[in-house]
C-alpha cells in the first residue's frame, strides 16, 4: 500500500502529507461506525428514534453502561485490526520525537542561528527527499570536477560561493561561465524559489518550516516563525492567528518582531497539529489536494481557489465557539 | 459498455462534509491554570439529554463536570480535564453519532 508507506514519512517540517491525513481519518471513522453498528445493533435503534424522547431515556442508561464495559474492548480490537491506526500512532510518536529534537536544537536563542537554521534544514531535506534532484546535482558536480579542478569541490562550497557572489560569480570576474555552472546555479535557484517545480515536476509532500515555540515567562508561549510560515503558505498571518486562537481557546498578541505571543503553555508539537489542521481545512484544494491555493473573501464567504486545477471550494469562517469563563471573570459574573 | 476503472474517483462529486455541515458537535479544550484543562462539548443534538450524558460521563471518566447555559449556543457540557478522546469515543460507540459530525478542536 503506497498510502501507508507515505504515511510513515509524515513528519512536520519535513513532510506534511495532507491527503493521507484526511484519508486515514475517514477510514477510522468508518471502522468505528462499523463496530458500533455491529455490536450495538438493537441498542442503537432506541437512540435513533427521535420521537421516543422520554422512552429513550431509560434504555439509554442501560445501554450506556453496557457500552461502557464494551467500549474499551472495542477500541482494543480496533487498534489491533486496523493497521492504519497503529501507523498513525507510531508516526505521531516519531513526529513528537523529531519535534523535540528540533526544539532542542532551536532552543538556544542565538539570533543568527534562528535565521540561518531553517535554510540549512531545507537544504538538507532537499538532499534527503529529492533523490532525482540530488542525483542531478551530483552528476553536475562530478562533471565540474573533471572539467576544472580549480572550481569548488563540494556542493556546500559551491552553494556558499554562489550565495556570497564569490569566485566566478564575482562582479569583476571576467572568466566566462561554464554551461555546467550555470545549470547548477539554475537548479539551486529553482529549488529555493519554487521547490514544487524542481524534482519530478510535482512535489507530493508539502513542507513548511516547523513552528518555533518558546516560553515567555510562565504563562505565555511565543510562536516565533509565524510570518515565515504564513509567507510559505501564502496566507494572511491574521487568518492563521485567528484560527490558532479559536482552536486553542485562548488569545494573545503579536509583538514588535512579528512573533505571535499566545496565552497559555503550548509546545511545538501541539502547534504543529493545529497548523496541520489549518492546512487541511484552509490550504489544500478539495479536488487535487494541492496546497497551492489562494483564499478569497466574497460576500462574507471565504473561498479557496486552487491555482493548479482551478477548482474552488467554500470554507467556513473561523468561529471561536463557546468559551468558558475562567478564574476571576467567572467570580465576577456570579 | 462499462468502463469500470474510470469510476474510481469522481472529480465532480461534492466534497465530503458538504451535507450536514451545520450540526457539528464541537469538542474543545481550554487551558486553565497550570496543567489543568477544561473540555467543553457544544452542539449536542436535541434528542440527547445532556444531563444524562453528563451523569454518565462523570461516573465513567471519574471526573467532575457541569452543564452551562449559553444564550446562543444552548446547553454546553463542561468536564474537568482533557476528556476529548474519551467523550468522542463514547458518542460514537453508544450515542450513534457519526465521527464526521464530531469535531475535536485544540492541540
Amino acid at each position: 500500500m503506497s498510502e501507508e508507506e507515505q504515511k510513515k514519512s509524515v513528519a512536520f517540517g519535513e513532510t506534511t502529507d495532507l491527503e493521507n491525513g484526511e484519508k486515514v481519518e475517514t477510514s477510522e471513522g468508518n471502522t468505528a461506525e462499523g463496530h458500533s453498528v455491529a455490536e450495538n445493533g438493537d441498542a442503537e435503534a432506541s437512540t435513533f428514534d427521535p420521537s421516543a424522547v422520554k422512552k429513550k431515556k431509560k434504555p439509554k442508561k442501560e445501554k450506556e453502561s453496557e457500552n461502557g464495559e464494551e467500549a474499551p474492548k472495542e477500541n482494543g480490537d480496533g487498534e489491533a485490526f486496523d493497521p492504519k491506526l497503529l501507523k498513525k500512532k507510531k508516526s505521531k510518536k516519531a513526529k513528537a520525537e523529531e519535534g523535540e529534537v528540533g526544539a532542542e536544537g532551536d532552543g538556544e536563542f542565538d539570533p543568527t542561528k534562528l535565521t540561518k537554521k531553517p535554510k540549512k534544514t531545507t537544504k538538507k531535506k532537499a538532499a534527503g527527499d529529492d533523490d532525482d534532484f540530488q542525483k542531478r546535482l551530483e552528476e553536475l558536480g562530478l562533471e565540474d570536477k573533471k572539467d576544472e579542478p580549480a572550481a569548488p569541490q563540494t556542493q556546500e562550497e559551491f552553494e556558499a560561493e554562489l550565495a556570497q557572489g564569490g569566485g566566478v560569480w564575482a562582479q569583476d570576474n571576467a572568466t566566462p561561465f561554464k554551461y555546467s555552472q550555470l545549470l547548477k546555479r539554475f537548479y539551486i535557484n529553482l529549488y529555493e524559489d519554487h521547490p514544487e517545480l524542481s524534482g519530478d515536476g510535482r512535489l507530493k509532500n508539502y513542507k513548511i518550516p516547523p513552528p518555533q515555540v518558546a516560553r515567555e515567562g510562565n504563562k505565555k508561549s511565543i510562536f516565533a516563525n509565524l510570518p515565515e510560515i504564513a509567507k510559505k503558505m501564502k496566507r494572511n498571518p491574521e487568518h492563521i492567528i485567528q484560527f490558532i486562537f479559536a482552536e486553542l481557546g485562548t488569545n494573545g498578541s503579536v509583538d514588535g518582531a512579528g512573533r505571535l505571543v499566545i496565552k497559555g503553555r503550548f509546545q511545538q508539537k501541539q502547534l504543529e497539529s493545529v497548523l496541520r489542521r489549518y492546512i487541511v481545512e484552509y490550504l489544500t484544494c478539495g479536488t487535487c489536494k494541492s496546497p497551492n491555493t489562494t483564499l478569497m473573501k466574497e460576500n462574507r464567504l471565504f473561498f479557496v481557489n486552487c491555482n493548479i486545477c482551478g477548482s474552488r471550494k467554500s470554507v467556513s469562517a473561523i468561529k471561536t465557539g463557546f468559551q468558558a469563563a475562567l478564574g476571576k471573570r467567572k467570580k465576577m459574573q456570579a | 459498455m462499462s468502463l469500470d476503472n474510470l469510476k474510481s474517483f469522481d472529480p465532480f462529486a461534492e466534497t465530503d462534509g458538504g451535507d450536514d455541515k451545520k450540526d457539528y458537535i464541537h469538542i474543545r479544550i481550554q487551558q486553565r491554570n497550570g496543567r489543568k484543562t477544561l473540555t467543553t462539548i457544544q452542539g449536542l443534538p436535541k434528542e440527547i439529554d445532556p444531563k444524562r450524558v453528563l451523569k454518565f460521563a462523570k461516573k465513567e471518566f471519574a471526573t467532575n463536570g457541569s452543564i452551562v447555559e449559553d444564550t446562543e449556543l444552548g446547553e454546553i457540557i463542561q468536564l474537568q480535564g482533557d476528556q476529548r478522546q474519551k467523550i468522542s469515543d463514547l458518542m460514537m460507540n453508544s450515542m450513534g453519532i457519526k465521527k464526521s459530525n464530531i469535531k475535536i478542536h485544540g492541540f
